[in-house]
């Protein structure tokens, strides 16, 4: 049999890689995504001062930094019997909208887009921002910095520092806005929601018009039937901040809906010996390996995931752009990966109308941001991070120290569903031995779907994602390697 | 442009590579804050090899003639096999390798791991964690059989180490992440071929009390309270309100940025010029504060009793530089 590596590719948090085997027709007999790459900060937790873990676990992802420190924040409410005052969760959810802006965009203009921008076969070395550029002009580009910017900026306001934010506190918030800086974020965040409309258009002008596209949305390689969690607030509608986390099956029916602190009711998580990462489940179901179908507990969360496992979206020009994707992809659920590209975009209109009502509200600027907090005990948080639900789950003891801490992070979440989509896509594209180097893009866009984050430093620089592929004989000894040139 | 001409271009540029191993992406996140700035930095060089963002891969830095990079930035601490190899592998083909980033520099927060061993770690990320599912104790091995071949991962080490204790390093460039404007200063000193002798490190000689524009005055801490213990977070010198603040034990270049946002300095620009231990300049700076009214100074008890109210003196007074301060781990049995 021979072995396919794809390695190193890079991943959020450093690497992933990819085997790929063969049968002897050279076909794909099965594919596996391992993550090599551990830090232990549930270990190195226990003993560290409770306030400390929203800038410690904030250390977990510098793409996403304020999915963890909120989560944190959120956990500390629980464990310290704490309920912030209303303006200091206003505070959070908008400094979490900034967050949103800045990843969002990222994603789909310096990951996603080249491929679709570009074009998934284009030569590698357009398939970048470069390309973008090159094709959409250098105004958008200057477009895409400025909001990019102004997402950071919101944050860096309200959380003194947008990579690596120190404004979260067990009861609140630490700093509350000025009239001054509640006009320029208000500023900005009009300017950036002008935007996210503009890069709907894009994406219809170029992806949605391009019949070629939309065939391969919708083509097997990329489709995945599981189920699918979000949070939604009391109407279903998704929500980054707060409330239930609701579970929807393959035929969008809810399944499960649940409170956070509940969640070890409702998720487990697998170990696998040849990887790093958890493979986490719907307990309800079970584990029956890497499959999808009603009757694997494999879910999946992030754009494509919340949007699935909510009934819509709470901001006006977003829920209308909600039901134009469930229209033109033929109802819910949506199950081609590629959607999640355009998932994201509807996400990022919805962050700018929801920041757009939070700066607005009288609430913002007040000076009660924090209150006092109870005696210390056990909590959980939950956030939807960029890529999806993001729970932490914290005990403490009676000095306030951290006993206990675990954490189910979002690309954990996907675990299962990364794995499967690119093996799917491999067994798509590689038949009969043939490889070349146009599988490797179209085997990487099965996962940049889910897993932008490695985009964020991609800003003005050309390249796709290093890929190698080795192929191997049947007694290992190196046969060809290919790499994108 | 003639072929010829944009080769001899090329030849002139600087050329650039950057690495991120145990670390969380902040830094690269940091990188991409320069703004336009980075505009600049690719006219003047060409960016040999950046993971994140290149096709480069690592079969191409090893065929990289030894020396061949001008400048490598190197972010995160060495946790596995595969950032120890490539550690070494960067050295080799670079003039100059700059530690770049809390974790590069003194393990960062992920360092805090040396408080564990790998054993201690597996166990709980992968055996008592309370949504963990694992009843024939699985754990990550470095080579497994599946049915259909073999399938590898690199080491996880027992320890984290800071890049230094793995190469020889020429730069230190600190913060978590370092800030925008120190990335551009270190920018244009490579550029201008105006870096300092090896060895320094490219962040302001003061401390962040020296950039932050709360001072401590002539008040005695004489008692620690936690921030969220504060019936409110006033206008002034944290350790004034009784709340543990590093800025006395830190290096500053970070314009004080955390003390804006109501929030005491944690510590992430690392060691001051010529100390050898971030916390024990943090206690003999408040062993100094504490005495500050009495004649003699502090007394032992003092210290202790205030320490004690600490909680935790790793995690604060080390969250940094666990692994690249004098006792550098938790001894193991």
């Amino acid at each position: 049999m021979k072995t396919i590596t794809i390695d190193p590719i890079t991943r959020l948090e450093g690497h992933g890689k990819i085997n790929i085997f063969l049968n002897e027709h050279g076909d794909v007999e099965n594919a596996y995504l391992q993550i090599p790459e551990l830090r232990g900060f549930e270990k190195f937790s226990e003993g560290r001062r409770a306030e400390d873990m929203p800038q410690i676990t904030s250390r977990i992802c510098g793409v996403c930094p304020v999915a963890h420190h909120i989560a944190a924040a959120k956990a500390l409410d629980a464990a310290f019997h704490v309920e912030p005052p209303v303006a200091a969760m206003k505070l959070r959810e908008l400094l979490y909208c900034g967050y949103i802006i800045y990843d969002h965009i990222l994603h789909f203009y310096f990951l996603g887009g080249p491929d679709f921008v570009v074009g998934p076969e284009a030569p590698a070395a357009k398939r970048n921002i470069l390309g973008v550029i090159e094709k959409a002009g250098l105004d958008v580009a200057k477009d895409v910095i400025k909001h990019r910017a102004y997402g950071q900026k919101v944050t860096a306001i309200l959380g003194g520092k947008a990579t690596h934010p120190v404004s979260g506190l067990p009861g609140g918030v630490s700093k509350g806005l000025n009239q001054d800086e509640s006009k320029e974020i208000k500023d900005m965040v009009i300017s950036c929601n002008r935007f996210a409309k503009f890069s709907l258009e894009l994406f219809d002008d170029i992806v949605l018009k391009n019949k070629e596209y939309v065939n391969l949305i919708r083509s097997d390689s990329y489709t995945l039937k599981t189920y699918n969690m979000g949070l939604v607030d009391k109407n279903n509608k998704v929500n980054f901040y707060d409330g239930m986390i609701r579970v929807t099956d393959q035929d969008a029916s809810e399944v499960e809906k649940f409170a956070v602190h509940e969640y070890t009711n409702h998720i487990a998580e697998r170990v696998e010996e040849w990887s790093y990462m958890k493979f986490p489940y719907l307990k309800a179901v079970g584990w029956h390996g890497l499959t999808d179908g009603k009757k694997s507990g494999i879910y999946r969360v992030g754009p494509l995931g919340r949007l699935n496992a909510a009934e819509g979206m709470a901001t006006p020009q977003a829920e209308k752009e909600y039901k134009r994707m469930y229209d033109t992809l033929g109802g819910k659920p949506v199950n081609s990966t590629l959607a999640f590209h355009w998932a994201r975009l509807i996400e990022l209109l919805y962050v700018t109308e929801r920041a757009k009502e939070l700066i607005e509200d009288p609430d913002i600027t007040s000076t009660h941001i924090r209150n006092p907090v109870g005696t210390p005990g056990a909590g959980c948080g939950v956030v939807e991070a960029a890529r999806g639900t993001l729970i932490h789950d914290y005990k403490l003891d009676k000095n306030g120290l951290i006993q206990k801490a675990n954490l189910v992070v979002a690309t954990t979440n996907n675990a299962g569903a990364i794995t499967m989509s690119v093996r799917d896509a491999a067994k798509g594209v590689i038949t009969k031995g043939n490889v070349n180097e146009g599988l490797l893009n179209k085997v990487e866009m099965a996962f940049r779907a889910y897993d932008p984050c490695f985009g964020c430093a991609t800003h003005t620089l050309p390249g796709g994602m290093p890929l190698t592929v080795n192929i191997y004989d049947h007694k290992k000894n190196l046969t060809k390697t290919i790499s994108q040139a | 442009m003639t072929t010829e001409k944009k080769k001899k271009d090329s030849a002139k540029k600087l050329k650039i590579a950057l690495y991120w191993a145990a670390s969380c992406g902040g830094c690269e996140i940091g990188m991409l804050d320069i703004d336009e700035k980075i505009l600049d930095i690719t006219a003047a060089a060409d960016i040999v090899f950046w993971p994140v963002a290149l096709d480069t891969k690592y079969k191409e830095v090893e065929a990289m003639d030894d020396h061949s990079i001008d400048v490598c930035f190197f972010n995160g601490g060495i946790r596995t096999s595969e950032h120890e190899h490539l550690a070494k592998l960067l050295r080799k083909k670079s003039k100059v390798l700059i530690s770049f980033g809390a974790c590069a520099v003194s393990g960062g927060v992920p360092g805090l791991a040396n408080l564990s061993n790998r054993e201690e770690v597996f166990k709980t990320v992968y055996l008592e964690n309370p949504s963990i599912d694992n009843p024939q104790k699985i754990l990550p091995k470095t080579k497994s059989d599946v049915k259909e071949g073999d399938l590898t991962l690199p080491e996880f080490y027992d320890i984290v180490k800071p890049l230094h204790q793995v190469v020889e390093v020429d730069y230190f460039l600190p913060g978590c992440p370092p800030p925008p404007w120190l990335i551009i200063d270190a920018f244009n000193a490579i550029v201008e071929g105006k870096l300092p002798p090896k060895g320094s490190v490219l962040a302001p000689l003061k401390s962040v009390c020296d950039e932050c524009r709360f001072k401590l005055s002539e008040k005695k801490i004489d008692k620690v309270k936690r921030v969220y213990e504060l019936e409110k977070i006033e206008e002034k010198c944290f350790l004034e309100q009784n709340v543990i603040c590093l800025g006395p034990a830190t290096r500053s270049g970070c314009r004080g940025r955390c003390m804006e946002a109501n929030m005491p300095c944690t510590g992430c620009g690392g060691l001051l010029p010529n100390a050898l231990d971030q916390g024990g300049s943090m206690i003999s700076a408040l062993a100094s504060i504490l005495g500050i009214e009495a004649e003699q100074g502090a007394s032992d008890e003092e210290v202790d009793k205030l320490l004690e109210e600490v909680r935790d003196i790793v995690g604060t007074f080390y969250k940094y530089t666990l692994p690249a301060s004098l006792i550098n781990r938790k001894v193991m049995k």
